[in-house]
């Protein structure tokens, strides 16, 4: 069957008060996302060995094959954007007291978090994603990857939180200023209930 | 060293006014210094918008350079060596700069050739240039449409180049990020930039609508002195 792309969890102008504004949302999801999707299909469609699989199963077993990089980093944007519309929210920001406690707990402090998360997101050089992630030790922690890649597909840990560095996710509403739309993120737009139910 | 800093950026760029440049460099806290476009940021309208240009120019590029001479503050050998010796030699390089370098540097070498390659009207090579892309690639035709299908599968942030060998032999590859030729120790004739920073306030995720039009923009006059210092052995960045 298939992949599709999935509808966004809010309308395309609710996070525009927010400072993501509506053309961002518009293109990132009904543009580049789609395309990902589009392009996973069409390699699906032409390897019999990727028929039938998941989108997990996809993305673990084309990680690190130059043959399949194509199919990596289309599988991948796709697996990544998915989180990506959950991460975010209409009422974002605000930490509930679960996470909060495990973030200070692993970090030493809310902020803390945030400038580690910050750090990663701002020296991804190029484009890529920052992550939060739970490690195989129960402990929360950030880390980075390029281009399509994912901790799903380096192994680093349960997601919690993805934040697409990308270019084309901020370039409308902050141009070159990365850091800006990370804070931005992390304080108006990241989705920490999502972030507090994965859990483990 | 500010003048190797220098003189490499001038046989990068071609064929830019020696006394702009002078006085960028005068101000930089480093042997880097961000080069003049050496044309107005409209000139290459309407392919590329004069709000890109001044971004890409004044912020990216700009960027690309403090961050070098950041780097390299503390290691005065390394800011002696010209840009494309450092990064010809990236794993001879201290490890706590290499990646700076190869970041920082390959950007400030990549860009401050694509301003040399731009602002001009487009069009189409003479000469020796022109016969030396019939020969290696089939034709101005066949090399764009090559060109472009690399820029497209470049996945994520980088550049396509022509690469031009002392013999005068064109090659063609895409590298990512800020990754250039130069770190193999080749020569760029041209190169376009396929960060989405390059394209996005104009084109958004249309890239191939991007790399189509940018050939409009081409200084081929400028292109030809970059063949012909290339096969002089004098090409820099």
């Amino acid at each position: 069957m298939a992949f599709t792309l999935p509808a966004l969890p809010y309308s395309v102008n609710a996070l525009a008060a927010n400072n993501m504004q509506q053309e961002t949302l518009e293109l990132h999801h009904g543009k580049h996302h789609n395309a990902y999707v589009t392009a996973l299909n069409g390699f699906v469609d032409a390897n019999a060995a990727l028929q039938g699989k998941t989108l997990e199963e996809i993305v673990k077993l084309s990680h690190g094959d130059a043959s399949l990089a194509g199919v990596f980093n289309n599988a991948g944007q796709h697996w990544n954007h998915i989180i990506f519309w959950e991460n975010m929210s209409p009422n974002g920001g605000g930490i509930p007291g679960k996470l909060e406690a495990k973030l200070i707990a692993d970090f030493g402090s809310v902020q803390a978090f945030k400038d580690s998360f910050k750090t990663a997101a701002t020296t991804q050089f190029g484009s890529g994603w920052a992550w939060l992630v739970q490690g195989a030790d129960g402990k929360l922690k950030t880390t980075k990857t390029p281009n399509g890649s994912n901790p799903l597909a380096t192994g680093e840990g349960k997601v919690l939180l993805g934040c697409d560095v990308w270019e084309h996710s901020y370039y409308l509403d902050f141009r070159n200023v990365r850091p800006a739309y990370v804070d931005n993120w992390l304080n108006k737009l990241a989705n920490y209930e999502y972030a507090e139910a994965q859990l483990g | 060293m500010g003048a190797i800093g220098r003189r490499s950026v001038l046989l990068g760029a071609g064929l830019l006014p020696l006394l702009r440049i002078s006085g960028a460099a005068a101000q930089a806290p480093g042997p880097f210094s961000l080069p003049p476009l050496g044309y107005a940021f409209e000139a290459n309208e309407p392919h590329i918008d004069a709000q890109t240009m001044m971004i890409h120019h004044d912020r990216h590029h700009a960027a690309y350079v403090a961050n070098l001479n950041a780097a390299l503050k503390d290691y005065p050998q390394v800011a002696a060596m010209p840009l494309e010796a450092m990064l010809g030699k990236l794993a001879e390089l201290p490890e706590p700069i290499r990646a700076a370098v190869r970041n920082n540097g390959g950007g400030h070498a990549n860009h401050t050739m694509f301003w040399g390659v731009m602002g001009g009207k487009g069009g189409a090579p003479s000469g020796s240039l022109a016969e030396a892309i019939t020969r290696d690639f089939g034709g101005l035709e066949a090399l764009q449409g090559a060109f472009n299908k690399a820029g497209l599968g470049q996945f994520g942030s980088g550049w396509v180049f022509v690469t031009v060998a002392k013999d005068g032999k064109l090659g063609l590859v895409a590298r990512p990020n800020q990754d250039t030729p130069l770190q193999d120790g080749a020569r760029v004739l041209l190169g376009n930039d396929v960060w989405e920073h390059a394209y996005y306030l104009k084109y958004q995720n249309r890239r191939a609508d991007y790399l189509a039009a940018w050939w409009n923009v081409l200084d081929w006059t400028r292109i030809a002195a970059r063949f012909e210092a290339a096969k002089a052995g004098t090409l820099a960045i």
